[in-house]
């Protein structure tokens, strides 16, 4: 073998290990996603709230010796026209037990349309220890024009809540997420048919 | 169009410049005929006219060009962005690709083409930086590519990476275009260290200072680049413990920057110095370099960050690390390695007069930004409130004085090339490495023969 002919092996071969690294880049990104939302579930950092929980009242007794306090804030994302908020600012609760506030939400357009809200929870360190077995946020909202609506959530603070915490703060963002999901065939409008808007 | 600025001077200008000099020098540096692929490398080349006639079309379409920052944080490029930046992702796709195409080449032709007897540890600084930074654009260009390619489907494809309507998230597409965007700006700083490494020796007619030491900073500022990413985002809303990593991981990274600093600085110690236009360059880029990177440990301190964050005070910290840092290496390299390339020299007064006009343009411009950032102004707004007018004033003045001296720049080199006095092969008495014992122009085809490496000619 020539010396000329084993440097040009000698490349292909760097080419091929660097194609391999540029590759394996490639697939690392697309693993970056479900990594994150891992990484977000396990160290609750996020705020982000987990899914429906079973809560079984025999099993625990509430820790009557603290109080914790729970605001609640709302938002509507832009474009979004509904009218919402809670009808409690916040509740003082004690760990351990189970609480039902409502919110209040009302599709002041003149078109049928669905929302999402999506939860947040500052600090985030209390995300796990704050437990949903009903809520809205698990499901959309169809709501028809001038149609107004009581959402229920249920929730349990959890008794192991680090001492420190004495507050907590759950924000809801409710997004228009019609065009995305897709209305019901039956609904579906056109042109000629848009009613005038009302409220507003 | 201060996204099409961003992205034409980070991928236009700073990175073609520093792979042009990869493809002249480093054939010569490490003594082989040419670069290891050079269909590849033509081909790396030519996208690059495609990618920005793509890029600087959006400027005129209806709606106008993107409008939200070289970051391009979503949902302002994705939910509320212009329609054109459809084919703004496209033109970073192809981008992407002519970079890592590029790195291939350039690791290929050092790591299998240097002549006998030139060990990893003989290579000139200039090659060693470029093997370093090869390695960081294959690692990182892909991550850019996939954000890019989120946000593509996002856009058209319905998904929701970055809409937490649909359950994604936008802060994760700052974390992805970071995890790329801080190994991206070391990218375009690592070949001019580099490049000042071959000058001030030459100048101070002394060997580099700690060479192995230069080499290792700068492995390991490599390596630092991909794990402070976050410290561009700690108003995002991190646990303390994050923003304490990334605040201390940040600041980690001023010991192997100061490493090379000091490094410089011994080197230029008791030499005998001369000031000719490529030295007055290097000794700019590392007084400017170091307030930059001084600047820069100031927005590491995570409560300071919360005051800096988003202000021209940011503006005025990047621009002193790539203008009279990357930028002014380039410009160095340009006088430095010029009668190599031509076999002409350039007109030493000439060369001087456009050294003090950019110096004092880049400064007047650039200095007074910190005091409007320190003062609130925001910075991506094109409009600002009227106690920001003076500082504005002198930053225009600045720019009007060092946007035309790189014109007075052009008008230099074009006299060099038409009538230049002949050069040497070694145009400078103490310049060393093996591009210098070619005769000056270079041949096409440097060394058809390896070189014998003498002990002499190596650390450049």
């Amino acid at each position: 073998m020539t010396v000329e002919s084993k440097q040009q092996n000698d490349i292909r071969r760097t080419v091929k290990k660097l194609a391999l690294i540029v590759v394996g880049m490639c697939f690392f990104v697309a693993a970056l996603v479900p990594l994150y939302d891992l990484f977000c579930e396990v160290t609750g950092l996020n705020g982000k709230t987990g899914g429906p929980y079973v809560f079984d009242e025999a099993k625990t007794s509430p820790d009557t010796t603290r109080l914790v306090k729970v605001n609640f804030l709302t938002n509507t994302n832009e474009g979004m026209s509904w009218d919402f908020w809670p009808q409690k600012g916040a509740v003082r609760v004690h760990p351990g037990s189970a609480n039902t506030v409502s919110f209040y939400v009302k599709n002041t357009t003149g078109r049928p349309m669905i929302a999402q809200a999506i939860p947040s929870l500052v600090p985030s360190s209390a995300a796990e220890f704050f437990h949903k077995t009903e809520c809205f946020c698990f499901e959309q909202q169809l709501l028809q024009p001038g149609e107004e609506l009581e959402m229920p959530m249920r929730f349990i603070v959890d008794r192991g809540l680090p001492k420190n915490v004495q507050s907590i703060n759950l924000s809801y963002a409710l997004f228009d997420v019609t065009e995305r999901v897709g209305l019901p065939e039956d609904m579906q409008i056109t042109d000629n048919q848009v009613s005038p808007v009302t409220g507003g | 169009m201060t996204t099409n600025h961003g992205l034409i001077m980070v991928f236009g200008a700073i990175m073609p410049a520093f792979v042009g000099l990869a493809n002249w020098l480093i054939p010569m540096q490490v003594g082989a005929p040419d670069m290891a692929l050079p269909r590849m490398n033509n081909l790396s080349f030519w996208i690059l006219p495609f990618a920005f006639s793509m890029m600087i079309s959006t400027l005129f379409m209806e709606g106008g060009g993107p409008n939200f920052g070289w970051t391009f944080y979503a949902p302002l490029s994705t939910t509320y962005a212009p329609d054109s930046v459809t084919y703004f992702i496209f033109a970073v796709h192809l981008m992407g690709a002519s970079s890592i195409m590029g790195s291939i080449n350039i690791i290929a032709t050092i790591l299998n083409m240097r002549a006998p007897g030139m060990t990893l540890m003989k290579m000139p600084m200039f090659v060693w930086t470029w093997l370093i930074t090869a390695y960081l654009l294959i690692a990182v260009m892909p991550v850019l590519a996939g954000a890019v390619t989120m946000m593509l489907f996002d856009i058209h494809f319905n998904t929701s990476f970055f809409n937490a309507a649909g359950g994604g998230d936008p802060v994760m597409f700052q974390h992805i275009f970071w995890f790329f965007g801080h190994p991206e700006v070391y990218i375009m700083i690592l070949p001019a260290f580099g490049i000042v490494s071959h000058i001030i020796p030459t100048f101070a007619r002394k060997q580099l200072f700690g060479y192995t030491s230069m080499v290792y900073a700068v492995a390991s500022i490599a390596f630092l680049s991909f794990i402070v990413w976050a410290h561009h985002m700690f108003t995002v809303g991190m646990p303390l413990a994050g923003q304490l990593f990334f605040m201390y991981s940040t600041m980690l990274i001023a010991v192997p920057t100061g490493v090379k600093v000091f490094n410089w600085i011994a080197t230029m110690w008791r030499g005998s110095m001369t000031f000719e236009t490529p030295m007055l360059f290097a000794i700019a880029f590392v007084v400017l370099f170091t307030i930059g990177g001084l600047s820069g440990i100031m927005l590491a301190i995570t409560p300071a960050d919360y005051q800096y964050h988003d202000t021209y005070f940011v503006v005025a910290h990047f621009h002193y690390v790539l203008v009279p840092g990357a930028l002014f290496s380039i410009i160095a390299a340009v006088y430095f390695w010029i009668p190599k390339w031509t076999g002409k020299m350039y007109d030493e007064s000439l060369g001087k007069l456009h050294f003090w006009l950019s110096f004092v343009g880049v400064n007047v411009t650039f200095f007074p930004q910190h005091f409007s950032g320190l003062a609130g102004m925001p910075r991506r707004i094109p409009d600002y409130a009227l106690q920001f007018a003076d500082f504005n004033m002198i930053s225009s003045v600045g720019a009007f004085i060092f946007g035309f001296s790189q014109v007075f720049f052009l008008y230099v080199l074009i006299k060099t090339i038409r009538s230049g006095a002949p050069a040497k092969a070694r145009s400078w008495e103490g310049a060393k490495g093996l591009e210098w014992t070619l005769p000056s122009p270079a041949p096409y085809h440097s060394f058809t023969y390896p070189p014998e490496v003498k002990s002499e000619e190596v650390h450049g």
